[in-house]
Parts: C-alpha cells; sequence; structure tokens
C-alpha cells in the first residue's frame, strides 16, 4: 500500500478493533493482518476458516449455497432438486448467473426450480416419500433430464432422512444417476464444506461412472475445473485453450454437462482456475487418474500470457509456439484497452472483499490497469488461499478474513478506497457512503471478466463505475459551499 | 492418524495434505528413503513430526496414507 506504512496499517487494525468487548477482540484480532512478504506460512499472521462471531455482521453463506449454489447447480442437464422447505431453493434461483447454451426445461435446467417444499407433516412423518414421487415425476415430466442431484437442506438432517436409499432406488429404477448431496446448511461454518461436500458426491457418484468405457482420448485433452461462467466467463477462456490446439472436454462446472463430467478421468491435464472450491477433486483425480492438476489465471493480460505459458509447458513445442501465437493475436486488443482506460484509471485505490479465487486472481487485472489493491479479503478462505494471497499482494496491504460489516466500514472510512469490489449484501452501504461498488461476485450483472474478451468488459465496467460523474452529486447541491461549486463546473466544463 | 494425501509440487518436494484439516505443509525429511523402502518419521516445515510404518517398495505418489502424530 503506497499511502500506508505496516505500522499505520497495523494501527488501524488496533482502532477498529478498540469498539469489540475483550474477547470478541481477541477473536477477530486473528483474522486480520497486515501483509508481510517475508511470513512463509499464513497461519503465523492470520487464522481463517472459523466459525464467526456471534453478533457481528458477516456475509458468509452456508453448505448448501455452497453445494447448490456454486458446485451442482451449474451442471445444466441434471436437475437439482433443493430437498427441504421452498425458501432456500427459490431465493438462490439464477441469482449467479451461471451461462449455459440449450432449451431450459426440455434438455437443460440450469434457471429452474426444483424443491419438495417440505410442509410440516413431511418434517413429522419424513420426506422419503415426497423425494421418491418428485423423483419420478422430473423423470415423467424431463424424459431428457441426465441425472438427478438432492441437495439436502437443514431439515433433512434434522429429522434423519435416509436420501441416500431413496438415490439409490431411484437410480436403479430410471437408470439414471441420483445423487444424494448431505450438504444441510449447518454443517461447516461456511459454504466452502459445502463445495467439500459436493466434490466428495461428484467423487463418489459420478467420477467413477464411465472408467470402463473406451474414449478417443488426443494428447491435448483438458478440463477446465472450477469456472463457473459467470457472465459466460468459461467462454472466454475455453477458447484461448482451444486456439493453443488444446482440446477441452469438460467444463466444471459452468455450461456443464454429466457426461462432460463423467469422462474428466479420460484428460490429461487438469485446469483449476477456483482452487477453493474444486481442489478436492483434483486431488483425487491426481491420486486415482494421475492426472496432474494446476492452477491458473485468466484475469488481465499480463496473469492471462503467464497462465497460457504455463499450460503450454506441460505440453509439446507446438503447442507452446500455438499459446505465443495467441497471446500475440491479442496484444494489439489488449493494449488498445490499456491504452484507453489506464490513463482513467490510474492510480486508483481498490479495496475487495470476495470469496473464492477472486481475491487474489484479480489483483492482476487491476494492476494492468495501473490500479493498486490496498486491502482484500476472502468470505470462507483456508489457511491455503492465504498461502497463495501473501505472495500476490504488497506489503502492509490489509488483509481481512470473513471481515465483520462494522469492520469493513471502519476501513473504508480510513483507507479510503476510490473503488471497492464486494457482494450485493455490502453495495448500497458503500454507495450510500459515496464509494464507488463493484459488485463481484456475478460481475455486477455484467461479464464475462476471463480471458482477453473478458478483460475489456472489465477494464469498461470499472472505468464506469470509477469514473461515474454521479459521484460528484454525493452533496445536495443547497448545501454546497458556493466556491466549490463553482469549481465543480468548471471542472465538468 | 489421519489420513495424508502425499504428492509432489511443482519443485518435485512432497507435499503433505490433510484434507479436513486445512493443513498443507512440505516435507522437510524422512527417515527412511531409499529405493527399497520409504517412511519411518517424517518431519514438515512448520516443525511438527509425523510417523509411518516403513512401506517396501517405496509408493508411488500421490497417494493416501495414514500416519500417526510423534508425540514427545
Amino acid at each position: 500500500m503506497s499511502n500506508m506504512t505496516l505500522e499505520e496499517t497495523k494501527a488501524l487494525i488496533q482502532e477498529v478493533l478498540e469498539a469489540y468487548p475483550d474477547k470478541a477482540r481477541k477473536d477477530r484480532a486473528k483474522h486480520l493482518a497486515a501483509n508481510d512478504q517475508s511470513v512463509e506460512q499464513s497461519k503465523k499472521c492470520i487464522i481463517s476458516n472459523r466459525k464467526s462471531q456471534p453478533g457481528v455482521m458477516t456475509i458468509r453463506g452456508c453448505a448448501y449455497a455452497g453445494s447448490k449454489g456454486v458446485v451442482w447447480g451449474p451442471i445444466k442437464d441434471m436437475v437439482h432438486i433443493s430437498h427441504g422447505p421452498v425458501g432456500c431453493g427459490a431465493y438462490s434461483r439464477a441469482g449467479r448467473r451461471n451461462y449455459y447454451t440449450g432449451h431450459t426445461g426440455v434438455n437443460t435446467f440450469g434457471t429452474m426450480n426444483f424443491t419438495s417444499d417440505f410442509q410440516e407433516k413431511d418434517i413429522v412423518f419424513g420426506g422419503d416419500k415426497k423425494l421418491e414421487k418428485l423423483i419420478d415425476e422430473i423423470e415423467q415430466l424431463f424424459p431428457l433430464v441426465k441425472g438427478v442431484s438432492v441437495q439436502s437442506e437443514c431439515p433433512i438432517g434434522l429429522i434423519g432422512d435416509d436420501i441416500e436409499a431413496v438415490a439409490k432406488k431411484k437410480t436403479k429404477e430410471h437408470g439414471k444417476p441420483v445423487v444424494p448431496v448431505r450438504c444441510e446448511g449447518f454443517r461447516g461454518v461456511s459454504q466452502s464444506l459445502g463445495h467439500h461436500i459436493a466434490n466428495d458426491a461428484i467423487r463418489d457418484h459420478v467420477l467413477g461412472n464411465r472408467d470402463d468405457q473406451a474414449f478417443e482420448s488426443t494428447p491435448y485433452d483438458v478440463a477446465i475445473i472450477g469456472d463457473y461462467n459467470i457472465g459466460g466467463d468459461a467462454w472466454s477462456s475455453r477458447i484461448l485453450l482451444e486456439e493453443m490446439g488444446l482440446r477441452v472436454v469438460a467444463q466444471w462446472s459452468g455450461d456443464g454437462t454429466l457426461p462432460e463430467m463423467e469422462l474428466t478421468p479420460k484428460v490429461k491435464l487438469n485446469l483449476i482456475h477456483c482452487y477453493r472450491s474444486m481442489n478436492y477433486i483434483s486431488r483425487y483425480m491426481e491420486e486415482k487418474y494421475s492426472i496432474p492438476w494446476m492452477e491458473y489465471n485468466f484475469f488481465g493480460p499480463t496473469k492471462i500470457a503467464e497462465s497460457l505459458r504455463k499450460i503450454a509447458a506441460f505440453f509439446d513445442e507446438t503447442i507452446q509456439a500455438n499459446a505465443e501465437k495467441v497471446i500475440e493475436k491479442y496484444q494489439a486488443e489488449y493494449e488498445a484497452v490499456i491504452a484507453k482506460y489506464r490513463p482513467r484509471l490510474e492510480g486508483k485505490k481498490v479495496m475487495l472483499y470476495v470469496g473464492g479465487l477472486r481475491p487474489r486472481h484479480v489483483i492482476g487485472a487491476y494492476e494492468d490497469l495501473g490500479m493498486e489493491v490496498v486491502g482484500t479479503g476472502y468470505e470462507f478462505a483456508h489457511n491455503d488461499d492465504y498461502d497463495r494471497t501473501i505472495k500476490e499482494v504488497d506489503n502492509a496491504t490489509l488483509l481481512y478474513d470473513d471481515v465483520t460489516g462494522y469492520e469493513f466500514e471502519e476501513f473504508v472510512k480510513r483507507v479510503k478506497p476510490d473503488l471497492i469490489g464486494s457482494g450485493i449484501k455490502e453495495k448500497y452501504i458503500f454507495q450510500k457512503m459515496g464509494v464507488p461498488f463493484r459488485q463481484m461476485h456475478s460481475w455486477d450483472y455484467s461479464g464475462p471478466y476471463h480471458g482477453y474478451d473478458g478483460f475489456a468488459i472489465f477494464a469498461r465496467d470499472m472505468d464506469m463505475t470509477v469514473n461515474n460523474p454521479c459521484w460528484n452529486s454525493m452533496q445536495a447541491p443547497w448545501l454546497k459551499p458556493a466556491a466549490a461549486e463553482t469549481e465543480a463546473t468548471a471542472a465538468s466544463a | 492418524m489421519p489420513n495424508v494425501m502425499i504428492r509432489k509440487n511443482e519443485t518435485g518436494a512432497l507435499l503433505f495434505y490433510v484434507a479436513k484439516k486445512d493443513m498443507e505443509e512440505t516435507i522437510a525429511s524422512v527417515e527412511q528413503d531409499s529405493a527399497e523402502r520409504w517412511g519411518g518419521e517424517v518431519a514438515l516445515t512448520d516443525g511438527s513430526r509425523w510417523y509411518i510404518d516403513p512401506i517396501s517398495p517405496p509408493p508411488s505418489f500421490p497417494t493416501t496414507l495414514r500416519f500417526r502424530r510423534v508425540d514427545d
């Protein structure tokens, strides 16, 4: 952070912590840190993946959100039943904008909401019969469905329904995978455990399905893992890989299908974008099928070029030459983007607070635009995420894990960033405080942001937000001092 | 006695990964690491020490093994 030293950042953290009672302060202190690149292991400076303090405002989700909303939901040719009361599915329906191609309701089901709509009698007498009926109905109404996943909501675990038995019976009956997922919301401290549970369910019920089938493979088969195609992200990543001469066999799970996932064990390399939500399955595939995996980053031209070269290094010289060609091909395009937006965004400060991979992955894209990330934090990261983050951000940058509403506001008041990237729950607070804001969970209804095509959109969106004329109108005209007014008119003219 | 997944990282060093414990450390030294046997006491870079009965012939990585914490 250019304008704050390590001591100043530490002092700021102490000052913000002052407001808490002793016990809460002790706990929260472990989650806030000033980045120090000399620290080798993040657990020495920041604690993560712990239960949130009662009484503070947290922005985390639940295990069901991690499983149904993130990992399973985007698989387009399966029906994902929100098993339990109606709300969880209804309020999360289609919110994440995982784009896909297909005819919704015929062969794809991404934006539809299927729920068993638990009533009192289902809680009292159990909901297994209802689930059976529901699966039969789905089979009847949507014969093109490739499989069904049962995403448990809290009551399923509480009343002890045996969804595994139902799933087993129905798998046999319909000859299609019915996957029970034990992702009850109360499990774990955040959505992160939901990702893990979902990965385990894929491992147990999907991955091995085609082990004994022949597959015409090429030496260039890869799978995109952990790209959820938000606003078309996976598509703008996929074309780069295909231009390099690689064959993308599967997309996990944005615009992905069940057969694609079943074929993933046949690929030569797993490319993993969102490390947090899908490293588990990559590790498993490495062990069982000896498929190496690597993390890559498709945000901003610098990181894209770096990643393309790193990916190409796994393959032969043709691919390596192709990677250079791809970078060259898009060079004029991204240089024009930088030339246009960099002067408008140079030196602006950004604070991020998102989940998954973005708090560290998008830093490169901001830096390409001359912007500076002065604070970053994760909702549900583990230590391994912070291990990776420490190297990405500058010294003395503010790091906050599972930040509370109060802390985030105080940090913003003091650090005074020019842009905040966070979720919808924070958006209006900061906009009312007069700070430009981008909702970075689903790209503020824009996107894609991955790849070279995405970078152009990313740059445009950041400029549109930071340099929006509305930020000069935060004060009512009659409250403005006369001098400032003339200045403002002069500036805008 | 956690199940530990041992894998090689990019530089060829062995990583010691315990899924639910949120732990990924580099292995600093292995007591017995020869063509015939692999195992014994394993020291990690964070200072903790773990034990596994030596395996012969050495396993191919990545693999999942059960380790015991060495108490001293």
